[in-house]
């Protein structure tokens, strides 16, 4: 506002003898709480569980002696993966006999069952030939009409006592990755399991 | 500076959002992995859990109702005729893990939590189907969540990846045989390859969710 100097009329002025209030600076010093925030940061950090664990769904079959009960499954479109000691994986598609077992009994490892899954995959799916009953049925319950074309395929897994739960579980989630439809685990056959010891597939 | 330190704390505060404490588990296991991205039921279920040694354990999960714990330990001690006293009965509901088969099951439960940690043990038989003793447990267990709870029991099989076969093959009959056929297996997530059934299908999902 305008106004006259009058003198020592307001107090506020500042003259010469009225000491200037000292301004405090706002200022603080922040090194020591950053270091406490860094040091909690790596903290947390360290502590921290990224991967949270998850659940893999597993089911199994109900075991039964009653043949109408039990799953039907075609020969020509059977797969069966049998896992012996250090990792190791043998095969075989159809079913064995005492004369094919040489030729079609092989072995492989965990990168390349991949690829047999998806050659044996194809190949049923090649050789499928519309079926409206399965289509039908897939329409009805709102599942992909595509899946029946597999309906053929199917994996056995068999693993021996030399496997471990890790290939185990590695074979589940290969069915998984390669969308196999219908997949069981079994136990091994001595026959099956004489040829993985041929093979030096187990322990004994 | 500023920025700088506004950057920290804010990556600090979301760490702090970000990390939960698990509750540390009674034995060490490495589970093995999977493509699988289902969240962990944490609750109304059992877990068995497998140690690399091939050692069978037992652990209810029922945070929500602790009197399923007295009621799974008071089965077995009628059942099996342990003569457990209610002191050592109680202390199941502290108990991490069983780990015994029922002959030193008096011992553990006579033990602290504290020191049942420190305590090796041998694991429920499961090998032989005459002498599988996870049987009973998973039969008290299911009796006991049946009672208390209004949901389902689920079933979780935690196991390390180096422990054999037959152990595995061991619980799954035991659970078989308490007609359970639906388990959860315990898993790290991995990637999903790409170029695989379910990368494609995957990918597909998301390109058109309109779809779905």
């Amino acid at each position: 506002m305008a106004s006259l100097d009058t003198g020592d009329s307001g107090g506020h002025k500042k003259g010469p003898g009225v000491k200037k209030a000292k301004k405090l600076s706002t200022r603080v010093d922040m090194t020591p709480m950053v270091d406490l925030g860094f040091l909690l940061i790596t903290f947390f950090i360290f502590t921290a569980t990224m991967n949270e664990p998850t659940a893999m769904d597993l089911n199994m079959p109900k075991d039964t002696d009653k043949e109408d009960e039990q799953t039907k499954t075609k020969q020509s479109g059977a797969l069966t993966v049998m896992l012996g000691k250090d990792n190791k994986v043998f095969y075989y598609e159809g079913e064995l006999t005492n004369e094919n077992a040489s030729q079609i009994f092989q072995q492989t490892t965990f990168k390349g069952i991949r690829d047999e899954i998806i050659k044996k995959k194809n190949a049923v799916i090649a050789a499928y030939r519309t079926d409206p009953a399965c289509e039908e049925k897939a329409r009805k319950e709102g599942k992909k009409v595509s899946d029946c074309k597999q309906q053929d395929f199917f994996v056995v897994i068999k693993p021996t006592e030399d496997a471990t739960y890790k290939n185990a579980v590695d074979i589940l989630d290969e069915m998984t990755i390669n969308d196999v439809k219908r997949y069981a685990l079994m136990k091994i056959s001595p026959t099956e399991l004489d040829l993985v010891k041929a093979s030096g597939g187990t322990s004994k | 500076m500023t920025p700088f330190v506004d950057i920290a704390f804010l990556i600090l505060s979301f760490f702090i959002m970000a990390t939960k404490f698990k509750p540390q588990d009674p034995v060490e296991i490495t589970t093995p992995n999977s493509v699988s991205s289902e969240i962990l039921p944490t609750d109304n279920a059992i877990m068995i859990l497998i140690t690399k040694d091939n050692q069978v354990m037992f652990s209810p999960l029922a945070e929500k109702d602790p009197g399923v714990f007295d009621q799974i330990i008071q089965g077995i001690n009628t059942k099996r005729n342990l003569g457990l006293t209610p002191a050592e009965m109680a202390n199941f509901r502290k108990t991490p893990a069983v780990g015994v088969p029922f002959t030193g099951l008096k011992q553990l439960l006579s033990l602290s939590p504290e020191d049942q940690k420190a305590l090796k043990q041998p694991g429920i038989p499961v090998l032989d189907s005459a002498t599988n003793e996870l049987v009973w447990w998973i039969n008290e267990a299911k009796s006991a969540f049946a009672q208390t709870s209004a949901r389902t029991m689920k079933i979780l099989i935690k196991g390390d990846g180096n422990s054999k076969f037959p152990t595995f093959d061991g619980v799954v009959s035991a659970l078989k045989r308490n007609d359970e056929l639906k388990y959860n297996l315990v898993t790290t997530p991995e990637d999903i390859p790409v170029n695989s059934e379910l990368g494609k299908m995957k990918r597909e999902a998301e390109a058109s969710p309109a779809k779905k």
